[in-house]
């Protein structure tokens, strides 16, 4: 049984996704579609905090909303006018969309609904993963320890920088 | 009201079918960008909600999800590096005017 606390926290969460992902790609104004996605993440990283992932609540509000939607705010600045609204939708793009998004739905809800049993599953109890134990995971070799996609990432980062500067230096 | 497994996957799965809804409809490049990190966040926390509720002991989802958070901040920088160079080349973003290779 959960607290009263924990229900209302748990809509207020759930309906802010539900709706900031609806507004974030139905508004014209594509900076609007950037400021939604940011109240998403946070609803995203509430969701974790609220689930004892404490770490990872820090990281997505960290890396997501302060690293991602800031590069996100200043391209479209420098692509776009303010105020400038994206033109209307011709209504078989949309029909195509709406068929997609629905197809999704259908596949994904249908596998939900053929492990009905496991979608009912309780919340067990958890002791949250404190920080000892995520950077023994990181750095350890041992069974389930991800020693090497921690260092593929840190190649994968280096690649990126290395990348972004080619791509955007002057010539 | 107990909250279950499946009352955080529905979120997850609305968010993931409005962001194939934006991918297919937007023009734009930075708005299809952003209905991408729709999608991969709604991947996120179907990883950090199946690892809390059926393997609690365990801590592969949530190191997943820092993974992908990683790749796709990697993935972001790299492709708003190549539309701002898009941008300098045709003076747009607009998906539908980037076909030079096409004729």
């Amino acid at each position: 049984m959960e607290s009263v606390g924990s229900i209302i926290m748990y809509l207020i969460i759930a309906l802010s996704i539900i709706v900031f992902s609806v507004l974030t790609v139905t508004t014209r104004k594509i900076l609007r579609s950037a400021t939604f996605l940011l109240f998403v993440l946070f609803a995203t990283a509430a969701l974790y905090f609220k689930l004892d992932y404490e770490f990872l609540g820090a990281v997505q509000i960290a890396v997501y909303a302060g690293g991602i939607v800031v590069l996100f705010v200043f391209s479209i600045l420098l692509t776009s006018r303010p105020g400038h609204s994206s033109e209307q939708l011709v209504s078989r793009r949309r029909v195509i969309g709406i068929l997609a998004g629905l197809a999704t739905l259908v596949v994904a809800g249908g596998a939900l609904w053929s492990r009905c049993s496991m979608a009912l599953a309780q919340l067990p109890a958890m002791s949250n993963p404190d920080m000892k134990l995520i950077g023994e995971t990181m750095m350890g070799t041992g069974d389930g320890q991800m020693l090497l996609p921690f260092e593929a990432i840190s190649v994968l980062l280096l690649a990126c920088i290395i990348g972004g500067v080619v791509v955007a230096r002057k010539r | 009201m107990d909250i279950t497994l499946i009352y955080y996957l529905v979120p997850a799965i609305i968010m993931f079918c409005c962001g194939v809804y934006g991918f297919i409809t937007r023009r734009n490049m930075i708005a299809m960008l952003i209905s991408l990190e729709l999608m991969l966040n709604a991947v996120d926390i179907n990883f950090v909600v199946f690892n809390r509720y059926l393997y609690p002991e365990a801590t592969e989802g949530m190191f997943f999800t820092l993974f992908a958070i990683a790749i796709a901040a990697a993935e972001t920088a790299i492709a708003i590096a190549i539309i701002i160079n898009v941008f300098r080349a045709v003076k747009n973003v607009d998906a539908r005017d980037i076909d030079k290779m096409k004729n």
